[in-house]
């Protein structure tokens, strides 16, 4: 069977991952590893980048402790990482951040993204903005509709937004769209993939920027409860704030791990985004890992309210937590994060992106059995200013 | 290891005794319509396409340009899939003996199971098979599969491709040598690449197999160019489009034209090799 071989050290999460890609990449890929590898192993790079995470971005972010939906989650020691007070409004600039300065050492001048709630957009946009590249986002014709201020934000920051008509009009296509544009340009442009998805080195690189969720929540953890967490819980889309969050926890074992897919109308109606629980083993966008797709090997629609977790695909390490059941996956619907985005509104004056408010939904619902357990961590991994008034219009408030 | 069919081979050799490149031939399975692909198939092969790649339309396929894009999708929407391509490989292979080269993205294949497909398109009469997103090296295991398969295992080779693994590619490669003319998806464009010349001589020289050109290529003015360089001419987009806008009458015409403008070059005498 394809992918039942491990090879060479970060290519592959067990069987998942790899580098299924055109041939035209071959070379920019093995050019981004060398870079990556490089820079990794210097301090110099990783001190440019804390200082930007600290001075740009305002890292760390807190660790809040949420009483109030801790009480309404059923009697949880919840605390909250704060990725939503990050500039740009999501954990998303800790990776564009990482992977701009690479861009930067590999010489290219030109910088092209995917997204889809605008999030990644915005943050790899504002990064563009901060040295001085050309910037063209890709981003489906529905979710142009249903983020309309976060292309305004794109496009403020100096990026051309181009919108992606073929397929599903969302994140899957525009990632197709980008990857295309990479293909015909891949010697002037750096392509900046927004989760732990795409081909190697992407899944392993996206993580080890967005480990600093993680390695600052055990942190600050240990210094506020004095003691590890029963539970981390993250949404999952293509999992970076999830990964990000759970890699400084894989070592912990008593740290049980919870990813929250996209339910969107129920997994009954086939309207969900939930590849983990209901996807099987497939190759998307570079990577072999779960995916939503139809008895033809056709990969199928997702969908879900919010568009950042609407993507029938899942990054290859997550694909390998499940199978080795060192994290569990679960999932909440539309209605739930809905429901949890007006709730944490209400009790902690926050406003979540519907992304996070699933990881919300799933505590809101299932948060019972950790009463009176040691410290819940959940993160937060953007604000909803960008999702209120499609919030608004759906509930006919506007 | 089962025995190689060669009929790729025979195709390229055929072509060469009258001195002049192949022509090969890409469409997608079941455009312009389910009904209307057998028929397409049989008139580009009887208006002179040497070899044919059959597409097993994807719904992602992110290789490919608009042309291709959308004769997927349409495919797709009428319930075209692999299965059914395989059953239409198996219908015009009782009717010619132009051999035919799969073209898949790897999705669909594993979905299919591996071993299942490599039967079923033996089975089918299939001759080849290319796989847009499995270069070399990303599975050894199911790559070794599959060279050791009857299929003659197509490999590409790309602009950006290092010049030692282009080496190492060339070498693999079985049937012929899939180079990419430029980089970018598949599509019609009115100016080849430069340089094209240099490399292919390169390519001829480490490869044990013809190597074919393709990407871009439109035109019979083209398709003349590539041809005094190269032992084999793809065109794909250009032959999609014309479905698209006219049926298989339309596309044969243009096959016909592109034939007819290869068969006018000769392969200059330093390209040929006594190899083949």
């Amino acid at each position: 069977m394809v992918g039942m071989e491990a090879l060479a050290d970060g290519e592959r999460f067990g069987p998942f991952g790899g580098r299924f890609v055109p041939e035209t990449l071959i070379a920019a890929l093995d050019e981004l590893v060398e870079v990556y590898d490089a820079a990794a192993s210097e301090a110099t790079f990783w001190d440019e980048l804390e200082s930007l995470w600290r001075d740009y971005v305002g890292r760390p972010t807190p660790l809040y402790r949420a009483a109030r939906l801790g009480e309404a989650a059923g009697g949880v020691d919840l605390y909250l990482k704060r990725e939503d007070l990050n500039h740009t409004g999501a954990h998303k600039i800790n990776n564009t951040l990482g992977q701009v300065l690479l861009a930067r050492r590999m010489g290219k001048e030109r910088i092209i993204a995917e997204t889809g709630a605008g999030q990644h957009g915005v943050a790899t946009a504002t990064v563009c903005a901060l040295f001085g590249l050309r910037c063209v986002v890709y981003m489906g014709e529905e979710d142009v509709r249903r983020q309309a201020l976060n292309v305004y934000r794109m496009k403020l920051l100096g990026a051309e937004v181009r919108p992606v008509g073929s397929g599903t009009r969302t994140l899957k296509d525009a990632t197709n769209e980008a990857i295309r544009d990479w293909v015909t340009n891949v010697t002037d442009t750096h392509y900046i993939i927004g989760s732990v998805v795409g081909p190697h080195p992407y899944p392993r690189m996206v993580r080890d920027f967005q480990s600093v969720i993680g390695r600052e929540a055990r942190a600050q953890c240990l210094a506020i409860t004095g003691r590890l967490p029963c539970a981390v819980v993250a949404c999952v889309g293509g999992g970076s704030n999830a990964i990000g969050t759970f890699h400084s926890f894989l070592e912990d074992a008593e740290v049980e791990l919870v990813g929250v897919e996209a339910a969107g109308e129920g997994l009954e109606t086939g309207h969900h985004a939930a590849t983990l629980t209901a996807g099987r083993p497939g190759v998307l966008h570079g990577s072999l890992s779960f995916l939503l797709q139809d008895e033809h090997g056709q990969v199928a629609p997702a969908h879900s309210i919010s568009a950042g977790l609407d993507y029938p695909g899942v990054g290859p390490e997550h694909s390998h937590l499940k199978e080795t059941g060192r994290a569990t996956y679960t999932y909440a619907t539309d209605e739930e994060a809905l429901a949890a985005f007006h709730r944490l509104a209400r009790l902690e004056g926050i406003i979540p992106a519907l992304e996070s408010a699933h990881a919300i939904a799933f505590l809101l619902r299932e948060g019972e059995r950790w009463r009176g357990e040691g410290p819940v961590l959940l993160c937060l991994s953007g604000r909803g200013d960008k999702d209120v008034a499609q919030v608004a219009e759906r509930e006919g408030a506007i | 290891m089962s025995e190689k069919r060669e009929t790729i081979r025979d195709t390229f050799a055929a072509a060469e005794a009258e001195a002049r490149a192949a022509l090969v031939v890409y469409t997608t399975a079941g455009f312009p319509s389910p009904d209307a692909g057998l028929d397409a198939l049989l008139a580009l092969s009887d208006a002179g396409a040497d070899v044919l790649e059959l597409g097993v339309p994807f719904s992602d396929p992110l290789a490919d340009g608009p042309a291709i894009q959308a004769s997927s999708f349409r495919a797709i929407e009428r319930g075209v899939d692999l299965a059914w391509t395989l059953d239409l490989l198996r219908e015009f292979t009782t009717l010619r003996s132009t051999p035919v080269v799969l073209f898949t993205y790897l999705n669909p294949m594993l979905d299919y199971g591996v071993e299942r497909f490599l039967d079923v398109a033996v089975g089918a009469g299939a001759a080849g098979l290319l796989l847009t997103d499995l270069p070399l090296g990303a599975d050894p295991r199911l790559e070794e599969r599959i060279e050791r398969s009857p299929l003659d295992f197509v490999r590409l080779i790309a602009p950006t491709t290092t010049p030692d693994r282009a080496k190492r590619i060339a070498a693999r490669s079985q049937g012929f040598v899939y180079y990419i003319s430029r980089t970018g998806v598949t599509g019609a464009r009115r100016d080849l690449a430069h340089g094209l010349a240099p490399e292919v001589r390169a390519l001829r020289q480490a490869s044990a197999v013809p190597v074919a050109v393709g990407f871009g290529i439109s035109t019979p003015d083209q398709a003349s160019e590539v041809a005094g360089v190269a032992d084999g001419v793809i065109v794909g987009s250009a032959v999609v489009n014309a479905l698209a806008e006219g049926g298989a009458l339309r596309a044969g015409r243009l096959v016909r034209d592109l034939r007819t403008a290869i068969g006018k070059v000769s392969l200059s005498a330093n390209q040929q090799t006594s190899t083949r």
